[in-house]
């Protein structure tokens, strides 16, 4: 069972990461990337890692993605990506050369460690087998599960052994990990979110006053003309507007670059 | 057949490595920078999975909270980077990652 959920679930992580990647409209890519992280959560769950299974589906799936497709629509990029424009000549070629090496490098440490990948050295095997659930000492009816070692403490005198598991489900051992080995983590955190949401906030801010040209935006071998001071607001709108313009200017300046800015902001 | 095939964390790594090269390509062949962002979470993602492998493979609640931090970073990097491209996209539309070159000296 738990091999067909692998493979079913590997098959969507798979598939949605090719939809991310090869999908010119960007909202199509943010779909296929919540595929993608269902997909994770559902491996979580493979994994017994409830709790990083719900919280996957909400933050990622629920929040990033949405941001994502937020961002989408506020900045108007729906649109299909021209993929003949090449600024850096060859990319793409050199791009799938370095995903092919990293692929070779993928098969080479699998070969080289002979399908036992696994994070342990050589030879601790039997360290795992110690605690391994053999026998059922937790009494919950499952006997092939595997217990940490620090959970099992080993009677001195009759050699028994006992499973100590006050919370022993993901949830509580993960917060009761959270809150006393990792404290100190856990801290830093909130001080990285409330830089992080200023951040975000000063960066989106709409700067008061006009929006200046940056002139290094301009892609090269383009002449650039110094526009007249005056006749800034002509420059990308047709007459109708020119005239609404100069009527708002002659009425309050102010709202007059404004609506400029604004056209400036749509055209 | 397949039911009776053991999942090993091996499988696990193996996907992870595959997802994280695919995010790599993407990242490196997208000129998009939303999708350069989508692309970054895919390799975490691929990152996350290893990270909850191994955890689960040597009986230790360290690979999930390893996890746990990375969630948290990722929407971090997420809020930051996207409210950048909304102020460099308010300014240009439709540019492309190599059009940001401003800050080359």
């Amino acid at each position: 069972m738990e091999a067909v959920v692998f493979f079913v679930a590997a098959a969507i992580v798979l598939a949605g990461a090719l939809g991310v990647i090869i999908s010119r409209n960007p909202v199509h890519a943010a779909l296929s990337l919540v595929m993608t992280l269902f997909g994770v959560a559902v491996l979580f769950i493979n994994l017994e890692a409830y709790f990083l299974a719900v919280v996957q589906v909400i933050v990622y799936a629920g929040a990033i993605v949405v941001l994502f497709l937020f961002v989408i629509m506020l900045v108007g990029v729906d649109k299909a990506e021209d993929v003949r424009a090449e600024p850096i000549v060859r990319q793409r070629e050199f791009a799938l050369l370095a995903g092919a090496g990293l692929l070779a490098l993928a098969v080479i440490i699998g070969v080289a460690a002979g399908g036992e990948i696994t994070g342990r050295a050589p030879g601790d095997l039997d360290i795992v087998r110690a605690f391994e659930d053999v026998d059922d000492i937790d009494g919950d009816g499952i006997t092939d599960e595997t217990i940490p070692p620090s959970q099992v403490l080993t009677d001195e005198s009759s050699g028994e052994r006992v499973v100590t598991r006050p919370n022993s489900d993901n949830i509580h051992q993960l917060g009761d990990a959270l809150f006393t080995d990792y404290v100190f983590a856990f801290e830093i955190t909130a001080i990285l979110l409330t830089i992080a949401v200023v951040g975000a906030v000063v960066l989106a801010r709409r700067p008061s006053g006009d929006l200046q040209d940056l002139p290094e935006f301009d892609p090269p071998g383009v002449l650039r003309v110094e526009p007249d001071p005056d006749d800034e607001v002509a420059t990308d709108i047709d007459e109708e507007d020119l005239s609404a313009a100069e009527q708002d200017a002659s009425v309050e300046a102010e709202e007059a670059t404004e609506d400029a800015t604004d056209a400036e902001a749509t055209s | 057949m397949i039911l009776a095939l053991v999942i090993t964390p091996g499988y696990y790594l193996a996907l992870g490595a595959l997802l994280f090269i695919m995010g790599a390509v993407g990242l490196l062949v997208r000129r998009n920078p939303l999708v350069m962002f989508m692309c970054v979470e895919l390799m975490l993602n691929a990152v996350n999975l290893s990270f909850v492998a191994f955890g689960e493979a040597m009986g230790d609640l360290g690979g999930q909270v390893s996890v746990f931090f990375v969630l948290v970073v990722a929407a971090a990097e997420v809020v930051i980077g996207l409210a950048i491209v909304v102020a460099i996209m308010r300014r240009r539309p439709n540019v492309n990652a190599d059009d940001l070159s401003v800050l080359r000296g």
